[in-house]
């Protein structure tokens, strides 16, 4: 997919001025309140923005106290699971001969989910300070940024954020005159989804083969190098400087009640205005919906994913969901990454699930069997249903493949991979028979691209 | 079992299958499960690896994790650890299920060529699919297929599409002898094993992952395709190449070997057994095996000119009685000498002994066929014979193992592999300390994250009274090449003496140490050990020789040994296949493979490692059946001449120790066999022999700038050009094979720890 352009889509709902969008009361930018200054990228751009006067703010305090300042916070990990950021830095070790490190996930590849790069295309300082700000909470003196190898404009541009932020002394050693020293490495991934999975991610960043590892030992105890590990998402550490600026009772005085604080909403698909959506976690899919100018003139909303195409998908049905890790999965999905992927009655659902099994397929680091074996098999499956072979029986195999994998496999990539598979036969099982009868798909592919209209005409 | 609770483990309770069952805190499941008989699924598992949890057939059911709570899912028993309280089933609806899901995906890619697979038969994915997983596949699509098995080396074949990507094999090889020469390579189901462009999977311990792997993907290059399991008969056996005492499993088929396994001996090899020991069989069945007697018919007139009449073959009973009288024609006591070698079983060492002590009334014999040492023939009286000091659980138990003239992973695989399996084990703990006394780190000191202690060839003496902060829970062992370096085993006796430190003596043959405890060697001051016994010979003193399994060019002094067997008047030759020794006899008695007879190897430790006989073949008699006619005969004898003079024995000088430098050259010569050699019972399998690593010299960085990449080497017995790379040896040391080229070492170069000139070839 193309990355969403923050000035030129991004700011018609994110506004370009630090005091936030005007009109909208939903959207609360924070992360993005800066993304459409004149070079916002740049340290220049980011120090006039009021850019790491949060380092100096937490430097003041003791590290346990910026940890305590993180907890009261409520800020809940950005990748996916939502677990409290700052619970998980308590569970390193007091003592420990050991380093510590930090080690940012910004190997954004599931489909769907486009924030982590907009994010340090936009504006990587923000990233950059919330790792110097963690790191020193943690009192890690490494930190690593381990990005997603295929976007080389963003390693590009993070790293000349770390470049200007090491000629600013920012980082390196004594920052601010504080004593505290840190070196901070960019990494780039070499195109593996697994990678994301954050034991995989620390296999690759030592520079084997990425591949989840038996947990326990954690990483908390024995991660990077086997030694005690943080391992956040971008997005989470990106959201430190300013919970340490405006306070902890700020942050957690957005949102909801157990999930708190502001998030990036990625809107993608048959939405008019697609981009970054930044508003507080809670806000449902018809709130940003009329934000982004609604599902693309003259069709309607069919099914969408709340969190990226691991998270199970919703319709129509679902627009008033608070888009929050609990209303979510009480309503059967997950919040996951906030990719909100739009698909309108032209799209079928099948060719959609298919090719994401495709993806999983071909993602699939092949340690475990389930995962390995059953996503060859399941993408066969559905393609033999796609084209109109098969049977209703098939239906129930895929089912039954998917009880097989689901809670089977190593780690959440299996998981994630069934996802798709029984919410769309739980939603649209008559959209899977109407194959068998029409003999093949009765969709008319061209009708959901984007140039449908010229085509069409 | 589930009663037993040592007094310092902690135990946990728990249930499974609804059987109470009592283990040790830390325990996993699937092992908890196997003490009550419970046989989960398995793959990837292996109890000797780490869990990685990879394969998931061994999914179970725990409704209570302990705490009152059940897991959702269905969890892997192989990586998660028992608690109190915890329940466990194994084969209930939801475990069921699970493990035939798993089943039906692992078959998703498998070809089930089942027919024509060699591990058809014995084959975990088959047999658990028939116990674990459905009648009938539902996957009715396209397998991913590979071409047809690549090399992982010269005799490891992987037939990708039959592997389930269990990792076995390459957790053995990064975690068992540390030859990480596969790995996983690609993704998801074109997932595969691989090895790096270019470069073999290069191991001493190979074959082992052939054994493990739990579906028909490795095999060897000799064995595949040649025979079914169910076709094959097993005996438990020993290993006859080191002395180790590793247990194997000889599996055959109308009279011959075809394959051999590691046998499951927790106290010797574990489930682990070297390349040497696997595929070095086929000796056995060489075409060139001595199958019949033969004698030489006396001088005639027309071999006056020198050149003695040929052999001829002869009935047992013509050769049984030619040999005694022969040997009796000799001159009784101090004329005949008796080397009977080292790869006897200590029935046959007993043999020998009992020859010459008893028969031949207190004949010189030794069964040392390698250089040697006065020093060695003492140290071995009063510090091997009779005693058994260490044991591998030692090994396993010390805090620090020091290792003086000895290379484990070439000269004792077993020992190796335990010493590898301790330190990774106790570096968890307290690493223990492995420090080796040589010239030079070898890769298999490397990977024992050994300590060097860095000494010239012959100076081992200095260099272990340098030794002084050696705990009282260690262990030392010595190598027998120590015995070529003057006072080194006198200094490591009185190392152990003064430390308190365990004391063992590690050599390289099968039947070393049997025939040590069978007093196979010289036991009083004034008796010839074998180096004097071929000087006897030499200076007419000594007129007859009973040559056991020698390769003289084994010896201190190949030259010597050769010209004493042409010297000697009578020769009587118990061997295997034709040699110098046999071509040289007057008698030549063919003897009986390990598998063609019972008996007992000694390990190093002076365990018995009893085995039964594999083939009852006719007319194949062991050294010690053999010897026991010719006892007979000998000693019915009347003709028996009287013994010798007193003090005809000794009175010839002793010759300086083998270690003292002979040559003048510049380099002081450094030289071990390699496991896999040019020995002679390693003949017979290609593939096997392609896995040798080469021939090189090894030299000091700035000598090979100097010398360049192909050097000469020169000894006072000849020279040898070979090519040279680049080791942390000394400035004035060479390292070389002793048995990888021509005739080796010993025969072609030097005496080891002598001097040697290097030159650029």
């Amino acid at each position: 997919m193309t990355l969403p352009d923050a000035s030129a889509n991004g700011s018609s709902a994110n506004g370009s001025s630090a005091t936030g969008p005007s009109g909208t009361g939903a959207l609360m930018p924070v992360l993005t309140a800066n993304w459409g200054l004149e070079r916002a990228w740049t340290l220049a751009s980011y120090a006039a923005f009021g850019g790491y006067q949060a380092l100096d703010v937490a430097l003041g305090m003791t590290p346990e106290d910026v940890v305590e300042t993180v907890k009261a916070s409520g800020l809940r990990g950005r990748g996916g699971a939502g677990f409290p950021t700052g619970m998980k830095w308590g569970f390193l070790p007091a003592e420990s001969e050991k380093p510590r490190y930090l080690v940012v996930n910004a190997d954004e590849s599931e489909p769907g989910t486009c924030k982590d790069i907009p994010l340090m295309m936009a504006s990587p300082h923000t990233l950059v300070e919330g790792v110097i700000i963690s790191s020193y909470a943690i009192k890690a003196n490494r930190a690593f940024i381990y990005v997603r190898g295929e976007v080389l404009h963003v390693i590009r541009r993070l790293q000349a954020a770390v470049r200007e932020a090491y000629a600013a002394g920012h980082l390196g050693t004594d920052i601010h005159g504080s004593g505290y020293d840190l070196e901070l490495v960019v990494h780039a991934g070499a195109g593996a989804y697994i990678c994301g999975e954050e034991t995989a991610l620390l296999d690759s960043l030592e520079g084997r083969r990425g591949q989840p590892r038996l947990r326990p030992p954690f990483p908390a105890v024995a991660g990077l190098y086997a030694s005690p590990t943080v391992i956040n998402n971008a997005e989470s550490i990106a959201s430190v400087p300013a919970i340490l600026k405006n306070g902890a009772e700020w942050f957690a005085a957005m949102g909801t009640e157990k999930s708190n604080g502001v998030g990036i909403f990625s809107l993608s698909g048959h939405v008019t205005r697609p981009g970054q959506y930044e508003a507080p976690l809670g806000i449902t899919l018809r709130e940003l919906l009329d934000l982004a100018g609604g599902v693309r003139a003259g069709h309607e909303l069919k099914f969408w994913t709340p969190g990226g195409s691991s998270t199970p998908l919703f319709t129509a049905e679902h627009l008033d969901v608070p888009l929050d890790f609990e209303s979510v999965a009480a309503a059967g999905s997950m919040l996951g990454t906030r990719a909100l992927q739009i698909f309108d009655e032209t799209v079928c659902v099948v060719r959609a699930v298919l090719r994401w099994t495709e993806f999983y397929k071909h993602e699939s680091c092949g340690k475990c069997t389930p995962c390995r074996e059953g996503t060859y098999w399941l993408a066969q499956v559905l393609a033999r249903l796609e084209q109109g072979h098969g049977s209703e029986d098939d239906l129930d195999l895929l089912l039954d493949q998917c009880d097989n994998i689901l809670g089977r496999s190593f780690c959440a990539l299996g998981d994630g991979a069934t996802s798709p598979i029984t919410s769309s036969i739980k939603y649209f099982r008559q959209e899977y028979l109407d194959h068998l009868t029409h003999g093949g798909c009765p969709f008319d592919p061209a009708a959901s691209t984007l140039f449908a209209q010229e085509v069409l005409a | 079992m589930s009663e037993v609770s040592t007094g310092d483990t902690t135990t946990v309770n728990l249930t499974i299958d609804g059987m109470p069952v009592t283990v040790p805190e830390g325990t996993l499941v699937i092992r908890a499960a196997e003490e009550v008989g419970v046989q989960i699924p398995r793959f990837c598992d292996h109890p000797l690896l780490a869990p990685v949890g990879a394969c998931r057939q061994c999914l179970v059911d725990i409704p209570d994790a302990g705490n009152g709570r059940g897991f959702p899912k269905p969890q892997a028993s192989c990586t998660i650890p028992v608690a109190e309280g915890m329940v466990v089933e194994t084969d209930n609806a939801t475990a069921s299920k699970a493990q035939q899901g798993i089943m039906e995906f692992l078959l998703v890619n498998h070809p089930l060529d089942c027919p024509v697979c060699d591990k058809g038969g014995e084959c975990p994915l088959q047999n658990q699919a028939m116990s674990n997983g459905r009648g009938e596949s539902r996957f009715d699509g396209q397998k991913r297929t590979f071409a047809k098995p690549i090399n992982l080396s010269p005799n490891i074949l992987l037939d990708r599409e039959r592997c389930i990507v269990c990792q076995r094999c390459t957790r053995f090889a990064a975690e068992i002898p540390g030859d990480p020469g596969i790995a996983l390579i690609d993704r998801g189901a074109r997932q595969q094993i691989g090895i790096a462009e270019g470069r073999d999977f290069s191991s001493y311990f190979s074959g082992n992952v052939i054994q493990i792997c739990p579906v028909g993907a490795l095999t060897s290059a000799e064995y595949r395709f040649r025979s079914r399991p169910f076709d094959l008969v097993s005996s438990p056996g020993v290993a006859e190449h080191d002395a180790c005492g590793a247990a194997i499993r000889i599996d055959h088929r109308r009279g011959k070997v075809m394959r051999r396994l590691a046998g499951n001996d927790p106290e010797v090899n574990q489930e682990w057994i070297s390349d040497k020991d696997r595929f070095a069989f086929r000796y056995a069945d060489a075409e060139d095996r001595l199958r019949y007697p033969m004698v030489r018919d006396a001088d005639d007139p027309s071999t006056a000119s020198g050149h003695r009449a040929p052999l001829r073959p002869a009935s047992w009973l013509e050769a049984f009685e030619l040999a005694a009288r022969g040997l009796a024609a000799a001159g009784g006591v101090g004329a005949v000498g008796v080397l009977p070698g080292g790869r006897g079983t200590v029935q046959d060492a007993a043999a020998y002994s009992s020859f010459a002590r008893d028969t031949l009334g207190g004949a010189d014999i030794d069964f040392r066929a390698r250089p040697l040492s006065a020093e060695e023939t003492r140290f071995l009286a009063e510090h091997v014979r009779g005693r058994s000091e260490v044991t591998y659980a030692d090994l396993d138990a010390a805090t620090e193992v020091v290792l003086i003239g000895l290379e484990p992973e070439d000269e004792a695989g077993t020992i190796f592999l335990r010493l590898r399996a301790s330190t990774l084990r106790q570096a968890q703990a307290g690493a223990q300390r492995i420090r080796t006394i040589a010239p030079l780190l070898s890769p298999g000191s490397a990977k024992l994250g050994a300590e060097l202690v860095r000494c010239t060839p012959g100076d081992e003496a200095a260099a272990i009274a340098g030794l002084t902060d050696v705990a009282p829970t260690a262990v030392i062992l010595v190598g027998e090449r120590l015995a070529t370096s003057p006072g080194a085993l006198d200094a490591a006796a009185a190392l152990a003496d003064t430390t308190g430190a365990k004391l063992g003596w590690v050599p390289r043959r099968a039947g070393d140490r049997g025939a040590v405890e069978a007093g196979a060697f010289p036991l009083d001051a004034h008796a010839r050990d074998a180096d004097q016994i071929i000087e006897g010979v030499l200076a007419g003193d000594v007129r007859a020789l009973l040559v056991g399994g020698v390769d003289p060019d084994d010896t201190g002094d190949p030259a010597a040994f050769l010209a004493a067997l042409d010297r000697a008047e009578f020769v009587v030759s118990l061997e295997l296949h034709p040699s110098e020794v046999t071509r040289r006899a007057d008698v030549v008695l063919p003897v009986a493979a390990v598998t063609e007879k019972t008996g007992t190897f000694l390990t190093w430790e002076g365990r018995p490692r009893p085995f039964p006989k594999v083939f009852d073949k006719p007319a194949t008699y062991s050294d010690a059946e053999i010897l026991g006619q010719i006892a007979d005969r000998y000693v019915a004898m009347e003709s028996a001449a009287p013994p010798l003079p007193e003090g005809l024995a000794g009175k010839h000088p002793r010759r300086a120790a083998a270690g003292a430098a002979v040559g003048a050259g510049a380099f002081r010569l450094s030289t071990w066999k390699l496991m896999i050699d040019n020995g002679s019972l390693q003949m017979g399998d290609k593939s096997y022999a392609a896995t040798a690593r080469p021939a090189i010299a090894l030299l000091s960085r700035a000598n090979l700038h100097r010398l360049g990449t192909t050097v000469t080497v020169t000894g006072d017995r000849g020279s040898i050009t070979l090519p040279a790379q680049a080791a942390d040896v000394a400035d004035d040391v060479v390292w070389l094979p002793s048995n990888s080229t021509g005739r080796g070492v010993l025969a072609d170069l030097a005496s080891p720890g002598s001097g040697v000139e290097v030159t650029s070839a």
